[in-house]
Parts: C-alpha cells; sequence; structure tokens
C-alpha cells in the first residue's frame, strides 16, 4: 500500500504525455507498414463469422448473427490491441532497445513511463476499436443512441487490458513467456466470453468463472449499449470494469519500479 | 558547497553503499567532483564503476551512505538532478525507427524543451558532433562511431552541467574515439564536468585530470594520473629478457635498484626512475640481451599493479 502511495506521488502528467508522445511519433510514423493491417483483422472476423457461418446460425436472442457477432468483436479488438502494444511492445522496449534506459536518464521517473505506455498501449487499442465501431455503425449493426457512451467507455476498456498485460510484462523475464499469456489467457477469452455464442451455453461453473473475467464484461457492455439493451447487468458491468481499471493502474507501475530501479 | 581549492563540488559521496540481493557491488566509498573537473573511474569487471555511476542518476538508490549531485540529493529531487545532468549510456539505446534529427527532437521533449529552442539546439549539436549530413538518415543504417556520436549529441541537449559517460569510445575505430575525446576536451573549456567510466588507459590518461580506481566495490586509489605513476611504480620502466640462464642474476642486479618489478612470463619489467641506467646496468655486467625496451611508465602499469592479472569475468 505504502508502496502505491509512493507510485502515485512520483507521477507528473507532463512526463507521461512525453513518453506517451514518443510512442505516437512512432506510430504515426511505421503505421502504413506496421500497423494498418491490425484494423482489418476484426472486419475479417466479422465478414467470414458473420456473413459465412451466419447464415447457418439460428437468431440468437432476437438478433441475426452477425448483429450479434458486431458488437461482441468490438470488446475483443480492444482487447487485443492493448495487450500486444504492452506485452510484447513493451517487452521489446524495455529489454531489446533499452529505450526505458534511455528515457531515465532524463527528468523522466519510472512512474511516468510505465505510466505512458499504459496510456499509449490504451491509446492503441482506442484507435482500432473506434475505427471498428465505426466500420459496424456505418453497415448498421448499431442501433442505439447509448452507442455513444461506448466513445468514453472503450478507453477506459483499452486501459484495462493494458493494465492487464503491463503486469504481466513487468513480472515476466523471456520474451517467449509471451506465449503462455496469450495462449492461456487472451484465447480462451476471446473464445469464452460471449463474443461467438452466449455463455449461457456453457455449464454453470463456466459462467460463474466468465464472471471474474475481464472481457465478458466488456462485451456485455459493447453489445447492450450498441443494441440499446439497457439492463441491470450492462450498469453493474460499467462500474466493475471502471473500477478495476483505476484501482490495477498503479500495481504494474510499482512492480516494474521495483524491478528497474535498484 | 566550496572546497578547500574554492571550486564548487558538484558530487558528493560519503560512506555509499550499495547492496544487491545480499550482494555488496559498493562498500562505503567517499569521493568528491568538483566543477569543471574530469574524473575516470577505472576497474576490472566487477569492480563497481557502472553501479557508482548508475546511483549518481538516479537508476540505482544508494543502499546507506549519502551521495549529492549539483548540491542536491539523489533519494530527494532526483529530476531536478537529471534535468541538469546528461548521460551517455555504454549500450545504445537510440530509437531505430527513427532519424536521427528525430531521435533528438523525441529526446528534447523528454526535458520539455520548446519546438524552437530544441531545433536550433539539434542544428548547433549536429554540427558539433559531425552528424550534418546525417540528420535525415535512419538510425540503425548508422556506423558505431555514428551511433556514438549522436548519443553523445543527445546527452548535450539540456546544456548539461555535468555529462556522465560510461564506456564512451569502447568499440570505436581509432578516427571515432579521437572524434569523441575532441570533443570532450572542447566541453571541459565550457566548463561541463566530466565523470567517465572507461577500460582504455589511454583514454584514462588524455581526457581525465584525476583518476579513481576500483575494485571489488571500494576505491584502492585516487590521484592525478602522472601521481599514481609515480606513487605506485616510478616514471620510467624497463621491459627486459635476457637469456634463460642469467635470469636469476638479472633479477639479483635490478631489484635493489628498482621501485618495483614485475614478471610477465619470460619478460621482466623494472621501475625506476631513471631506466636507463638499468639498463646501462645490465650492459655493463654482460647480459645476453634478448630483448629491452626503455619506455614511461603509464596508467596500465598502475592498473594491473593494483588490481592483478586475474581476469575478472
Amino acid at each position: 500500500m505504502k508502496s502505491l502511495v509512493k507510485t502515485a506521488r512520483s507521477i507528473s502528467p507532463a512526463g507521461v504525455i512525453r513518453m506517451w508522445y514518443r510512442n505516437w511519433k512512432i506510430f504515426r510514423k511505421v503505421f502504413w507498414f506496421a500497423a494498418a493491417p491490425n484494423f482489418l483483422e476484426p472486419v475479417i472476423y466479422l465478414t467470414a463469422l458473420g456473413i459465412g457461418l451466419g447464415l447457418l446460425v439460428q437468431d440468437i436472442e432476437g438478433l441475426s448473427y452477425v448483429q450479434f457477432l458486431a458488437p461482441g468483436l468490438l470488446g475483443s479488438t480492444v482487447m487485443y490491441a492493448s495487450s500486444f502494444e504492452t506485452t510484447y511492445s513493451s517487452f521489446i522496449r524495455m529489454k531489446y532497445e533499452k529505450t526505458y534506459d534511455a528515457v531515465l536518464a532524463t527528468p523522466l521517473s519510472i512512474e511516468d513511463v510505465i505510466a505512458g505506455e499504459i496510456l499509449w498501449g490504451a491509446t492503441r487499442g482506442y484507435i482500432n476499436a473506434l475505427t471498428f465501431l465505426g466500420v459496424i455503425a456505418i453497415f448498421g449493426y448499431v442501433d442505439s443512441a447509448a452507442a455513444l457512451l461506448l466513445i468514453p467507455l472503450l478507453f477506459v476498456f483499452a486501459a484495462l487490458f493494458a493494465i492487464i498485460g503491463m503486469t504481466y510484462t513487468a513480472l515476466v523475464s523471456n520474451i517467449n513467456l509471451f506465449n503462455y499469456y496469450f495462449t492461456l489467457f487472451i484465447t480462451p477469452l476471446f473464445l469464452f466470453s460471449g463474443i461467438f455464442f452466449p455463455i449461457s451455453t456453457l455449464p454453470a461453473w463456466a459462467q460463474k468463472l466468465a464472471l471474474f473475467t475481464p472481457l465478458y464484461h466488456v462485451v456485455l457492455v459493447c453489445r447492450g449499449l450498441a443494441l440499446g439493451r439497457l439492463d441491470q447487468d450492462v450498469f453493474t458491468s460499467i462500474f466493475i470494469t471502471v473500477a478495476f481499471t483505476a484501482v490495477l493502474f498503479l500495481v504494474p507501475i510499482t512492480i516494474m519500479r521495483n524491478r528497474l530501479i535498484k | 558547497m566550496e572546497s578547500n581549492t574554492g571550486r564548487e563540488k558538484v558530487v558528493v559521496a560519503q560512506d555509499l553503499t550499495k547492496v544487491f540481493d545480499g550482494l555488496t557491488a559498493v562498500k562505503g566509498i567517499s569521493f568528491t567532483v568538483e566543477r569543471g573537473e574530469r574524473v575516470g573511474f577505472l576497474g576490472p569487471n566487477g569492480a563497481g564503476k557502472t553501479t557508482t555511476i548508475r546511483m549518481l542518476y538516479g537508476m540505482s538508490p544508494p543502499t546507506t551512505g549519502s551521495l549529492s549531485v549539483l548540491g542536491l540529493d539523489v533519494r530527494d529531487d532526483i529530476r531536478d538532478i537529471k534535468r541538469r545532468i546528461g548521460v551517455v549510456p555504454q549500450e545504445t539505446n537510440l530509437d531505430t525507427d527513427l532519424s536521427v534529427r528525430e531521435n533528438l527532437e523525441v529526446y528534447a521533449n523528454y526535458f520539455g524543451i520548446p519546438k524552437k529552442p530544441a531545433s536550433e539546439r539539434i542544428h548547433e549539436l549536429l554540427a558539433f558532433m559531425q552528424l550534418e549530413e546525417r540528420a535525415d538518415t535512419m538510425v540503425d543504417t548508422l556506423s558505431g562511431g555514428m551511433k556514438r556520436r549522436l548519443l553523445l549529441a543527445r546527452a548535450l541537449l539540456n546544456n548539461p552541467e555535468l555529462l556522465i559517460l560510461d564506456e564512451p569510445t569502447t568499440g570505436l575505430d581509432p578516427q571515432a574515439r579521437h572524434l569523441i575525446w575532441d570533443r570532450l576536451k572542447s566541453l571541459q573549456e565550457q566548463n561541463v564536468t566530466l565523470i567517465l567510466t572507461t577500460h582504455y588507459m589511454d583514454e584514462a590518461s588524455r581526457l581525465c585530470d584525476r583518476i579513481i580506481i576500483m575494485d571489488e566495490g571500494s576505491i584502492i586509489a585516487e590521484g592525478i594520473p602522472l601521481d599514481l605513476i609515480e606513487t605506485h611504480v616510478s616514471s620510467e620502466a624497463l621491459e627486459i629478457r635476457v637469456a634463460e640462464g642469467q635470469r636469476e642474476a638479472l633479477q639479483e642486479l635490478l631489484v635493489p635498484k628498482s621501485e618495483y618489478f614485475e614478471t610477465q612470463q619470460d619478460t621482466y619489467v623494472f621501475f625506476a626512475r631513471a631506466a636507463d641506467e638499468l639498463m646501462q646496468a645490465v650492459k655493463d655486467a654482460g647480459f645476453e640481451i634478448e630483448y629491452a625496451l626503455l619506455r614511461r611508465s603509464t596508467l596500465e602499469d598502475v592498473f594491473l599493479k593494483l588490481t592483478g592479472r586475474r581476469l575478472r569475468d
């Protein structure tokens, strides 16, 4: 607890923005050959599964399959882009490119650097998600003004996955260990969080487990707001995701400080 | 803070200790560096030089003891300290996706230098480090020497009062080393204080007003290069090899006349104020000389005497 307070005190907003700006500058420069393909991925899923597989699938909860799927994929878009950024990309900057060492010789603190990395990871997820939201809105898969609430919330969701990814990054010493993160954590979340089928089809224990995973709540909110189905669960999930994002934010920063400054 | 020479103290370390996971890397060292001085830390690998340097810019908080830089405490005011110092790292850590100029722009932004003064400063530094023609080149296509020059330019963006360099010329060709040395000399004329670590004794003798030799976490000698040579060996050296049967006799003849001697396989090195007199004595005694060299003693002789020849890693 004391260490988290120290973390909060050592963050300077200007420093965080400067670290973020570094990544933004490089992103703009390498966009066309490094980042652009990411935008296409959810569109490919939507086309293949929504339209192809959708022909074989009956309506779910009164929705055509593609209507059901589209807002769900918004959740996974947020998750993947943010997660890659604060795992592989951050690890490469820390361990191979020694970017953190370079920045730490300037007035930025380690807390500024890691907070800036998280903010950047969130931005990456957010950029992709907003783009995808625009795409599905154009195709008519968003039919509620409540979807406007997604504009701020998608950023929070992106930050949540950036924070979880950075926490894992702070704990591992070898880049190959990210395979475990993606295979044992991200991929199961992708498949069992209600994106492709309602989790009510899963056994009771699996449904309970889903309640404790982040993507389940994110997908529930995305779908609820995009389709204007605003029940109690949507608001509970909004509260849970926002609260966890706020509470967990300082954790990876603190672990990173203890790892790098010694 | 003023010292007895009247110059401001830029670094004051007192009983500085650093323990990593139960291993003591720095064992209670004390030293000071005055403004405008050029101080070199020498020592075998694992001596504690890099740890000491890292403590200066907050990468490694001291375990015990006190350390102030530019009159500020490293534990409390590290952000203010880092605003006023420059660091040239041992490992290249440039942004490989950016050009030379963009690297400097991004770095200037960390210091909060506004765009216009930053671009003027970058222009100046590119000229100073002879990188103007490379300004728009991507960093990953630069040679090792150019990368090091860029690292030095980067460290100078904020007009630092103190410049810290960790092995600034390791791995560079002679031309690149000389250019770096030359630039560092002109920085001293601007009264920038330099602290560097190096494995090259010629670099230390050329660049440093004062040398601090560390071994196993402690300072084992400190002084201006010539004094260290005078004190620990002697100003001149005679390297000599004689016919196999005569070696003991040679030792008997020269040891009393020398201040210090060493053997390197079959060759002896005798140190004395006037090594030519030793040479004359050897000739007069009629030894069969296979090899002989009269030379000035160097910092390397001092270093090897003090830290031994045992490999450290």
